[in-house]
């Protein structure tokens, strides 16, 4: 006798109206809609157990609270289903390909994480005794270590808190500097490319903005800072490898100009996974530089932070790095946290950026991922993210647009939006096609000096087979675009837990907030 | 009588005896895009011939408004201030920034008249 | 090496897809006598195990805030992280995502951040929050910055004797190189000092901390109408967040803008960093606010989202005039702190604070009760300060742990050459002092104080 029970194990065929189903419930089978904690939670649902409070004598005095706050409260497994709902409407770069072009996104490794978590390192106060610190203390003198010798330079400050922190603090030191010599420059050039960081940071110290023109190739000539430089200008502001992707060639000769007018180069590391172990930016003469540790040294970005921005300095503005910093006494470590704490005359901080040390965190990540590479990795690695940007580029620039003509670069590759011209989808739609394929678009409509940028950066932890999908898919966008296909890229994308956001309502009417009753 | 002028920054100047009303021009909106903010001076703020008066955000971009002109603010538009999308709908017919009283009429003799604008528009598209 | 997907194969391959020869090549554009021929001197690749010894080894030469009775507060509490927190912050799609400039395919960051948002803005008892400054004392300078705007041409503010020592010298480190004019009272840890009268007509903000750095519950709301009676801000500052579940928040006492260390809830002590800076306000002062925001719209198909929003603040967008500096904040260190708030919620944060200041409130009574301590506070939530009458601070804390208890931070540390502090030490519990805890450290305090 045949069993014909069971469940059916073939699929069958029929015409499938993907994108035109409705369910009851507006999930979509693994994509479930998820409501704002305040809709799912309540005041009295908790999911943590404490012990029960002491009899104890009350010393709140009159502040003592006397109504809710208001806050839902929510179960562990509630929580848990909450937060996972959420992670999946995010692309990340552990799921794919994601080319953000400055962003340097390339794999998280997670013994990085599990040192980090080390209760060595992530269970230590950075105010308990020194002398119960001592390890943590050799971990800075180690990874400042790796940093000097990577960048070509002598002096290392660990403690900005990201990026932009390590812009103001190089900065700061460079003002510093001025001052000190009785000097009253109050201009800072910053190339049209820069990142917006850059002019934002030289206002916020007083400094006023001058802006170097970019050349018909995209990079900063010493003619065109020559023609802006003067008595006025305390420094100038240059990424190398610029926002571009390009190496700025006349680094050195620049550098030189820029000191014999008596400034100071500060250099935008955002960069850095083009050179390192290639080439030190000490040896262009840079005087300060940041180094995005959540970039180059795969510290993660954690959906925008933290970050971690050490800043490495020249002999000149060594003595003025901030506070707290590393001395070496005998076989231990002391960490000088006030002025009144330094021995040595000749330096003179320009104060502190922070309270406690800096990100320590992140420094246990970086050294982690440094040691693990040594510096035969890191030079792999850079010279892997140049190899991968070229390929992309080689790969496109028969049906993309390059700005600046068919010329190598380095870690990052910047087309504008020529490509597309009569056929009017724009850089937007463009990149939104690109996410209902799989991927991660590019950094698009940055640098501001090519018009409809789009800029790649697939680092060096892709491999040859990803790349190679993404450049077919693309491939495949930019035919259907010049075929006419406009609707398609308009309407993108589709297939995404979201469709195309209303910016302009939410920038309108600013809702920033849950609150009882909110519509929406 | 009344008379209307126009600047290279793309503002529109209407003088009504030594009183000018100022807005943006609507091939200046457009350009903009979606208006989602408008910052205005306070009535009584002394404002220089190409000094900063109003700031226009779209939503990716932030611009400035210059004076056309040396005076004094008189009175600013709350309209655009509570709902800036009528800049978008009136650039030229309702939607004005702010009256100043001008300090020097001669002031405005570097501006365009209604045909130069038009022709100086053309000539940027 | 491990992290690198290309093969030997895979390179040549795409060498000649380039067009040149070798890697080499491809670095042309750096200018002779720049370029390494090899590796920098520093050790090769390592593997995944002796990375992992040599580090270890390295941690354990500290003495884990877990492994000792341990009272050392000053701005960063250990207190218990559940484990459901540090799970799904590793979830990848949290951890190894960028910041949500794509909000189709990161609407989980953005929904997080609005949450985020909502929570701060209620513990702080403010309108609106943003989505995160790098930590307090970053946050602090970026509020005298934001007081001076709202307050145009307004340069004077005025700090508080109780204000955190370090958050004090990050604001004098701005004001010193930008525009501010800077009065800072002095050390107050008795918690009295008169602040109003170092107010003129040209001050735009005041700024005092909540509780105050030695422990004070000082109620602020007479001061928050003098302040703004003379046109200017009142910015409060709270270092331990917690507290706020057993006190009324700043925006009761009328706070106009209120910045906080996060880092109680969610994340742990990493030696200092990284931290999440909170930062709220009123309504009114929204578009003056540094950092990012997010915000509440719908996409094409009408359907709830969010976005980024009011981004013409910013750097990237606005350059030299943006409100701030700040692009990369503390992502992924406000998921930690959302996500354990939204496990205690309204009824495990009254009870978190409660017993903090229980555990804390019976541990004076016992310090109290040692001779040749006095305890300097009549108000407090979980950390005071004590008097050890005729000792220096930083030898008692020293001798704490050769005796095995890491307790207290001698204010003298954070100050330096003031010789009516140097006997003072700030003493901070949490719910993890286990009783034991409670009794070592009055133990072997009396024992040193009276030695």
């Amino acid at each position: 006798m045949l069993n014909n029970q069971g469940r059916p194990t073939v699929a069958e065929k029929t015409d499938s109206p993907v994108g035109s189903i409705e369910t009851f419930t507006g999930n979509r089978g693994l994509q479930i809609e998820e409501p704002l904690l305040f809709e799912v939670g309540s005041l009295d649902n908790c999911g943590v157990d404490l012990a029960e409070m002491p009899k104890h004598k009350n010393r709140l005095g009159v502040m003592a609270r006397d109504s809710d706050i208001g806050l839902a409260g929510l179960s562990e497994p509630e929580t848990m289903r909450h937060y996972v709902r959420l992670s999946q409407k995010n692309y990340s770069i552990d799921t794919g390909f994601y080319p953000l072009g400055s962003c340097t996104m390339k794999h998280n490794p997670r013994l990085n994480e599990k040192m980090a978590r080390l209760p060595g390192f992530g269970n230590i106060h950075p105010l308990q005794p020194q002398k119960t610190v001592q390890g943590a203390f050799e971990l800075m003198g180690d990874l400042s270590h790796w940093l000097m010798r990577l960048t070509g330079t002598n002096a290392v400050a660990l403690s900005p808190k990201a990026g932009a922190h390590g812009e103001l603090c190089g900065m700061m030191a460079i003002k510093a500097a001025h001052k000190a010599a009785g000097s009253k420059r109050n201009i800072v050039l910053v190339p049209d490319s820069a990142h917006g960081t850059n002019p934002a940071t030289a206002a916020l110290i007083g400094y006023k903005v001058r802006s170097i023109p970019a050349s018909d190739d995209g990079s900063v000539s010493v003619e065109s800072v020559l023609e802006v430089l003067d008595d006025d200008v305390a420094a100038l502001m240059l990424t190398n490898p610029n926002t571009g992707g390009v190496f700025e060639k006349d680094i050195k000769k620049i550098a030189d100009a820029i000191h014999k007018a008596g400034a100071y180069f500060y250099c935008d590391g955002a960069n850095l996974n083009a050179l390192m172990g290639r080439a030190r930016p000490g040896d262009f003469g840079i005087d300060a530089m940041h180094i995005n540790l959540h970039k180059t040294f795969s510290t993660p970005h954690g959906g925008g932070g933290p970050g971690a921005g050490p800043v490495v300095f020249s002999d000149a503005l060594a003595p003025y790095a901030p506070l707290p910093y590393l001395r070496r006494d005998g076989d231990s470590w002391h960490m000088v946290e006030t002025r009144e704490g330094i021995e040595d005359d000749s330096h003179v901080p320009f104060g502190r950026m922070v309270a406690f040390h800096g990100q320590m965190g992140m420094f246990v990540r970086a050294l982690t991922y440094m040691m693990s590479h040594g510096s035969d990795g890191l030079r792999q690695a850079c010279t892997d993210a140049v190899l991968n940007a070229n390929y992309l580029r080689a790969s496109l620039q028969d049906i993309m647009s390059l700005p600046f003509g068919e010329r190598k670069c380095m870690h990052e590759v910047l087309f504008d939006d020529s490509f597309l011209k009569g056929t009017d989808v724009t850089t937007l739609d463009f990149a939104k096609a690109i996410i209902d394929e799989g991927f991660h678009p590019m950094t698009i409509y940055f640098p501001l000096v090519v018009q409809g940028a789009m800029l790649m950066e697939p680092t060096e932890t892709e491999s040859r087979e990803a790349l190679d999908q993404f450049i077919g898919t693309v491939r495949n966008l930019v035919s259907r675009a010049k075929a006419g296909d406009v609707d398609y890229f308009k309407n993108a994308p589709v297939l995404a837990p979201r469709r195309r956001m209303d910016e302009t309502k939410a920038a309108r009417k600013p809702v920033l907030r849950w609150s009882e009753g909110m519509e929406g | 009588m009344s008379q209307t002028y126009y600047s290279k920054d793309h503002e529109y100047i209407i003088l009504e005896d030594k009183v000018a009303t100022i807005g943006i021009t609507d091939y200046a909106q457009k350009q903009l895009g979606d208006i989602v903010f408008v910052e205005l001076p306070e009535a009584g703020a002394e404002l220089e011939q190409g000094g900063e008066a109003a700031v226009v955000e779209s939503v990716k971009a932030a611009s400035e408004v210059y004076a056309p002109i040396s005076g004094t603010v008189t009175e600013v538009n709350p309209d655009i201030e509570a709902d800036p999308s009528i800049v978008n709908q009136s650039a030229e017919t309702g939607a004005w920034f702010l009256k100043m009283e001008v300090n020097n009429v001669d002031d405005l003799d570097g501006l365009m008249d209604e045909d130069a604008y038009k022709s100086y528009v053309e000539g940027l598209e | 090496m491990r992290y690198l997907p290309l093969t030997d194969e895979d390179r040549k391959v795409m060498l000649a897809k380039i067009g040149v020869d070798s890697a080499d090549e491809l670095f042309s554009d750096i200018p002779d006598g720049m370029h390494l021929d090899s590796p920098p001197d520093l050790p090769m690749k390592a593997t995944e195990m002796a990375v992992d010894q040599a580090l270890s080894r390295m941690a354990a030469k500290n003495v884990d805030a877990g492994s000792v009775p341990f009272f050392v507060g000053c701005g960063a509490y250990r207190h218990h992280v559940p484990a459901t927190v540090d799970h799904l912050i590793q979830r990848s799609e949290f951890l190894t995502a960028y910041t949500p400039y794509q909000p189709e395919i990161a609407q989980g960051t953005l929904q997080v951040l609005f949450e985020f948002q909502t929570q701060v803005a209620m513990l702080l008892g403010m309108d609106v929050a943003n989505a995160s400054m790098y930590d307090g004392s970053t946050g602090c300078t970026e509020a005298v910055l934001m007081a001076q705007r709202v307050k145009r041409g307004k340069k004077r503010a005025v700090l508080s004797g109780g204000l955190h020592p370090q958050y004090r010298d990050v604001v004098q480190n701005q004001a010193n190189f930008g525009d501010t004019d800077l009065v800072t009272m002095p050390p107050a840890p008795d918690g009295n000092e008169d602040i109003l009268a170092q107010l003129d007509d040209k001050t735009s903000c005041v700024v005092v901390q909540y509780p105050d750095f030695y422990g004070h519950v000082r109620d602020y709301s007479k001061l928050a109408e003098q302040v703004q009676a003379k046109g200017a801000l009142l910015v409060i500052v709270v270092t331990e967040i917690i507290s706020l579940g057993a006190l009324k928040s700043p925006g009761d006492m009328g706070a106009d803008i209120v910045v906080a260390e996060g880092q109680s809830i969610g994340n742990g002590l990493n030696f200092g960093g990284p931290y999440v800076g909170l930062f709220a306000t009123r309504q009114k002062f929204v578009r003056q606010m540094p950092g990012r925001l997010c915000g509440l719209s719908d996409d094409a198909d009408g359907k709830r989202g969010f976005v980024l929003t009011l981004s013409t603040r910013e750097q990237h967008i606005r350059r030299e005039k943006a409100t701030s500096n700040i692009c990369t904040n503390s992502g992924l260190c406000t998921l930690a702190f959302s996500i354990h708030m939204s496990l205690l919620g309204e009824k495990g944060l009254r009870e978190l604070s409660g017993l903090n200041h229980a555990l804390a409130s019976n541990l004076a009574d016992k310090l109290e009760a040692l001779d040749g301590i006095e305890l300097l506070n009549e108000t407090f939530f979980n950390e005071f300060t004590i008097r050890v009458k005729e000792k220096k601070a930083v030898d008692v804390v020293d001798a704490l742990v050769d005796k095995g208890v890491i307790a207290g931070v001698p204010v003298s540390r954070l100050l330096p050459g003031e010789q009516d502090l140097d006997d003072l030490i700030v003493i901070a519990v949490t719910e993890l002092n286990s009783e034991q805890d409670m009794d070592a450290l009055p133990k072997a305090l009396g024992e040193i104080v009276n030695a």
